[in-house]
């Protein structure tokens, strides 16, 4: 019985795979784009979330794992590789969304990538995130980086526009240069359980972007209940979502590990029933470096490592940076940082 | 050396130690040897005898740890018994400062004691971290609101003196804290005997105690093997025994304490089913499954062993667990990043390895994880058996294991008839989005403690404890501080210095003196002749013989028929087809006690009179007592719908329902003084509660009991709630304590017989009551009330997180 092949120690590190730099370099290479599938209702209405016992499992998710040393480093590393970095403020102007575009290509400071021996892998942030209006500057910006250009679209952060309008502002952006949008919801859809209103609208926004990615936002502070997420979940992918995401950002409550747990558990069934790998994005509320390493051991716990690139994982988020950053000069260093030993975002 | 940038690119868990320099510093301060903690301070036993505790981790020796002979045993005792005055004369208030102060050392030195607790136990730093030590300071906080509200709460009652308590080495130090808290509270001292395995946190704790003030003698801790705790459970200065760990051992102790008066309290093991009807939301039951089997590697005496899985979801259910178990981490203890730490010892590894193999020698599917366990140390990885039959033994013993089998199941009757499927009763789990489902199969199930949607819920303010096999009373909540306090008027129990001896209370029925037989009638009565009262019809003996009652002065008054065990075999399967009784409403139960007083005061005169003939007490005396039983049936009829349980307030969001719930089947002998009111006094407490029950009159005075079977056929009484046999009291009584399908015996006579009686009690771990001094029926205070009412019921906590 105790014959087995491989065995994770806890003490004892595993001895990973050589890697190479180039190999680290590679660019993780898509996975193929979820196509959606025919509405399912008989599958969303009997879709069974148990508050309780989510919030219980949430409530491990940081205490069952961790990491430390040179794996917090890593890990912490790797959160930045999937953030979308984010500035969606009224008072956005053409120099904090430029100064956003230059952190972005440069989001640690060199003498800590240095000690860390991390400079060739070149870590850069998964994208920029703006409104409509900064499309082309953000584009032009990032042009020789690599980083894509996300856009909030469809009347974010409510939602409630012209269904028209909505779909014109997509194609709007997505003509700008955006390769990512960020699409948010009718909520009333989901509230009333009018799946396929919600299926259809969801469709017509998978349409209309074209060859960009599209991140559905669910606004799930909003949704009521866990039952709610989980459906709403369901059906964007249905449609044909990219990545299903959590919240605006602009909701009373955004990104909870509760809320995380039953949409991950969402991606992995769909995953099982199609084959198709749909990625997650919690954002809204990601402040400090703990944070993002909870939801990287969620999505390494419920999802699987292919879950851990930012192919299929991104955190929406702008302060986090610098706390990310604080916590790994600590580590190279072994002093307590400030935040204004960190360029700013 | 691993480098950031490969990890960047595996995403792989490190290590996370905990560090556990502060904790080997205790030990090396003490020397790396204990002795015991007896009268507030070390003392060395007095045979000499050491021996190892190791880390089953690293197998490597941490201390080592005294022996404790019959001496030291003496001196525990001894300083428990000199402690106990002053402990006991203190204030509520008073001992709920000590408490406090309990509570706040432990938070204090929480993480000594977590980390102690991982290296002597092998449990994961994460649950002795995040569970254990907080659930031991809650106990302390929730048993210091009991101490300052025990002269309110629970008037008329005190402690039952020099508590000895032997504790398993699964949950060391929250076993202390099961066990001390609520005896303290009540104010009880303590002899504790924490198991060979796993003594170091009772050693840390009892020293921890003392600096935190508590007086000396209060809490003494002997260690040592089976030997010790043997030692503790026959010492004759000790009132009461409270004991966590198997049936086997627990029968033992029943066997050992029967009929010596000393109170007993038994947390026993348990197969307890984990069900899954076909609504669930399955994602949360592989998480509840983990937490149910895979928690503390599966070494959890309410471990959800059993899971019971519609069959409708069964596939979906087993693949989503393997794929969960293949993420789960077995290691070092210290990590903080595993699931599962060390099983205790190389003889429960070597116990689980060999049940595992009988699994599959049986025929079971067997599945474990692709990954393997740390060789070094005592790791056993996480078990799946599929394909079980009921019949297989991994589906009926205890394995103690992380260890689970499943099974399906085709309706929620048959998943009722598959968790009831076993001589334990201690834990169930119910998963179903469906409330109605949940409420109505969470009573049907025999359980101390019933999960809903959730699963290993432990908190102070709630209840745990067992049915049938798994034991009875209980720890935490209310209906634990029952277990630590006896009647202040009662002296029936005490033992050997208890210093409650001999106030009996006034009003014995012995002080009533003969009364010169009436004169003899001048023509010959018709013939009364007295059957048996089984299944409701009037039942000759299953041997026709019978027994002559005689009256004063000898004067035959009658022949009752002379029961035997297929009497007590018919009448206990009558009792059982009855067992629709316990879900009739309590009003309806009430109602038919009232008609049963009703129908009894028509004859009231009748009754006396022939109390009269038997006993030769003056007809003044003896109308009391018929009018007294009249009284007690009313009591009992306005019990029977405000016998309520309670909502705890444990700290989830839910709630918690402390159900009261009958034992089922109880088998009453009652006393000799005061037949009628004796006799009324037992079974109407039982069945008002809607317990069906088998009864056995006083032998010199059964005819106030048979007569009162035309008064039971009048009052619509179901057949089968109440069955009576006359007879050789003794004997038949140890026909019922044999018995493995009666639940509770009731027996209230001789002490020679209730030894007996309790030792056969063992057989199914039934309940008993037995009293030998006699008690004053006629008083209220002692002859009817709460007291019945607690031992004719058993309490099922519900747990039912809520929220959407």
């Amino acid at each position: 019985m105790e014959t087995k092949r491989k065995y994770e120690p806890a003490v004892a590190p595993v001895v990973a795979p050589a890697v190479t730099p180039e190999r680290a370099l590679r660019v993780v290479t898509r996975s193929e784009r979820n196509p959606g599938t025919a509405l399912d209702l008989d599958l969303v209405r009997a879709l069974r979330v148990n508050r309780s016992a989510v919030e219980r499992r949430a409530a491990t998710i940081p205490t069952r794992r961790t990491v430390k040393k040179e794996w917090q480093a890593a890990w912490l590393l790797r959160a930045i590789s999937c953030m979308d970095l984010t500035t969606l403020q009224g008072d956005d102007t053409p120099s904090n969304v430029l100064r956003l575009c230059a952190k972005a290509q440069h989001p640690v400071r060199q003498e800590v990538l240095d000690a860390l021996g991390a400079s060739p892998l070149g870590i850069k942030v998964g994208a920029v995130c703006v409104y409509h209006a900064f499309v082309p500057l953000a584009v032009e910006a990032l042009q020789d980086s690599g980083i894509p250009v996300a856009a909030v679209s469809t009347g974010f952060p409510a939602g409630l526009n012209p269904l028209p309008q909505r779909i014109e502002e997509i194609k709007a952006s997505a003509a700008a240069g955006a390769s990512e949008i960020d699409v948010v919801i009718t909520r009333a859809h989901a509230l009333a359980g009018d799946w396929e209103a919600l299926y259809d609208e969801v469709k017509s926004f998978r349409e209309a972007c074209g060859s960009a990615h599209m991140k559905v936002i669910l606004g799930t502070g909003d949704l009521a209940t866990l039952a709610n997420v989980a459906r709403a979940s369901m059906v964007a992918m249905m449609a044909g979502a990219d990545f299903v995401k959590t919240s605006t950002g602009k909701e009373a409550v955004n990104a909870t590990l509760p809320v995380g747990v039953v949409m991950t558990r969402m991606i992995r069934d769909y995953h099982e029933r199609t084959g198709h790998a749909v990625g997650f994005k919690p954002a809204g509320g990601i402040r400090v470096a703990k944070t993002a390493l909870q939801w990287l051991i969620l999505m390494k716990e419920e999802l699987g490592d292919r879950w851990l690139r930012s192919d299929l994982f991104r955190l929406g988020a702008s302060s986090l940076l610098t706390d990310i950053e604080r916590q790994l000069e600590h580590f190279v260093t072994g002093r307590y940082s400030a935040a204004y030993r960190q360029p700013m975002v | 050396m691993t480098t950031v940038s490969e990890i960047f690119e595996t995403m792989a868990y490190g290590p996370a130690p905990e560090s556990d320099k502060q904790a080997l510093e205790w030990i090396t301060r003490h020397g790396g040897e204990f002795g015991l903690f007896i009268g507030g301070g070390w003392t060395n036993g007095k045979g000499g005898e050491l021996f190892d505790v190791v880390n089953p981790a690293t197998t490597v020796k941490l201390a080592r740890v005294t022996q404790a002979g019959p001496a030291d045993l003496d001196a525990a005792v001894a300083a428990a018994r000199q402690a106990f005055p002053s402990w006991s004369a203190l204030s509520g208030h008073a001992r709920a400062r000590h408490l406090y102060a309990l509570a706040r050392a432990v938070q204090k030195q929480a993480r000594l004691l977590a980390v102690l607790e991982s290296l002597d136990n092998g449990k994961s730093i994460r649950e002795t971290r995040d569970l254990d030590i907080p659930l031991v300071a809650r106990h302390f906080y929730h048993h210091a609101g009991w101490a300052q509200l025990l002269e309110s709460e629970f008037p008329g009652y005190g402690p039952v003196g020099v508590v000895g308590q032997i504790i398993p080495w699964n949950f060391p130090l929250l076993m202390v804290a099961w066990k001390v808290a609520p005896a303290l509270a009540a104010g009880n001292t303590v002899v504790l005997k924490p198991a060979e395995f796993t003594p170091l946190t009772a050693l840390c704790f009892a020293e921890l105690a003392h600096q935190a003030g508590l007086p000396p003698g209060v809490l003494n801790v002997v260690t040592g093997d089976g030997r010790t705790g043997q030692l503790l459970v026959m010492h004759p200065d000790v009132d009461k025994i409270a004991f966590t760990g198997s049936t086997e051992v627990g029968r033992v102790i029943r066997k050992a304490t029967a009929g010596s008066g000393k109170k007993l309290s038994l947390e026993l093991g348990g197969k307890s089913p984990f069900i899954v009807f076909d609504d669930a939301d399955l994602d949360s039951v592989v998480e509840g499954v983990v937490d149910a089997i895979w928690f503390n590697q599966g070494q959890v005496c309410c471990a959800g062993s059993r899971l019971l899985v519609h069959e409708g979801v069964a596939e979906p259910l087993v693949t989503k667990l393997r794929a969960r178990m293949e993420k789960l981490r077995v290691g070092p203890p210290l990590d903080k990043a595993i699931d599962m730490g060390a099983i205790v010892a190389p003889v429960q590894l070597e116990r689980i390895r060999k049940l595992v193999g009988q699994g599959v020698a049986e025929g079971a599917t067997m599945w474990q994880p692709t990954w393997a366990c740390p060789t070094e140390g005592y790791f056993y990885p996480p078990t799946l058996f599929t394909n079980v039959a009921p019949a297989a033994t991994i589906a009926q013993v205890e394995i103690f294991g992380p260890v689970l089998v499943s099974m399906t199941f085709r309706t929620p009757a048959e998943a009722v008839e598959l968790a009831n499927n076993t001589p334990y009763g201690l834990a169930a789990s119910v998963w179903t989005e469906n409330i109605n489902l949940a409420l109505d199969v969470a009573p049907k199930i025999k359980a101390g403690v019933v999960w809903v949607n959730c699963t290993n819920l432990f908190d102070a303010a709630a209840g745990f404890g067992g049915y049938r096999e798994s034991g009875f009373g209980r720890e935490g909540g209310k209906e634990g501080m029952w277990e630590y306090l006896k009647p202040e008027r009662d002296s029936g129990f005490g033992v050997g210095g208890s210093g409650s001896s001999g106030k009996r209370a006034k009003g014995n029925a012995r002080a009533h003196g003969p009364r010169a037989p009436s004169p003899e009638p001048r023509v010959p009565p018709i013939d009364r002749t007295y059957k048996m009262f089984i299944g409701g019809k009037q039942a000759r003996p299953d041997a026709p013989y019978a027994r002559k009652i005689l009256g004063v002065g000898g004067r035959l008054l009658g022949e009752v028929g002379e029961g035997n065990r297929k009497d007590i075999r018919d009448a206990v399967e009558a009792a059982h087809a009855a067992a629709g009784w316990a879900h009739t409403t309590g009003h309806n139960r009430g109602q038919v006690l009232y008609y049963m007083a009703e129908n009894l005061a028509v004859r009231a005169e009748e009754f006396a009179g022939q109390l009269e003939a038997l006993t030769g007490r003056s007809r003044e005396d003896t109308r009391r007592e018929v009018d007294a039983s009249l009284a007690r049936l009313f009591t009992y009829a306005a019990w029977a719908d405000k016998y309520d349980g309670a909502v705890h307030h444990v700290p989830i969001r839910g709630v918690t329902l402390a159900m009261n719930e009958p034992i089922g089947v109880i088998g009453l002998a009652s006393a000799e003084e005061y037949p009628l009111l004796g006799f009324v006094s037992l079974i109407a407490p039982a069945i008002a509660i809607g317990n069906t029950v088998v009864a056995i009159p006083s032998e010199l005075h059964p005819l106030a009991a048979t007569e009162l079977y035309t008064v039971l056929e009048a009052s619509d009484l179901p057949n089968g709630v109440v069955n009576i046999v006359t007879g050789a009291k003794d004997t038949l009584a140890q026909v019922l304590a044999e018995h493995d399908d009666v639940d509770a015996v009731w027996y209230f006579g001789n002490q020679p017989a209730a030894a007996q009686l309790e030792r056969a009690s063992a057989g199914n771990m039934k309940r008993t009551w037995v009293e030998w001094q006699p008690r004053n029926w006629m008083d209220c205070t002692q002859g009817e009330g709460r007291e019945f009412l607690r031992k004719a019921t058993q309490v099922k906590n519900i747990w039912i997180p809520y929220g959407d």
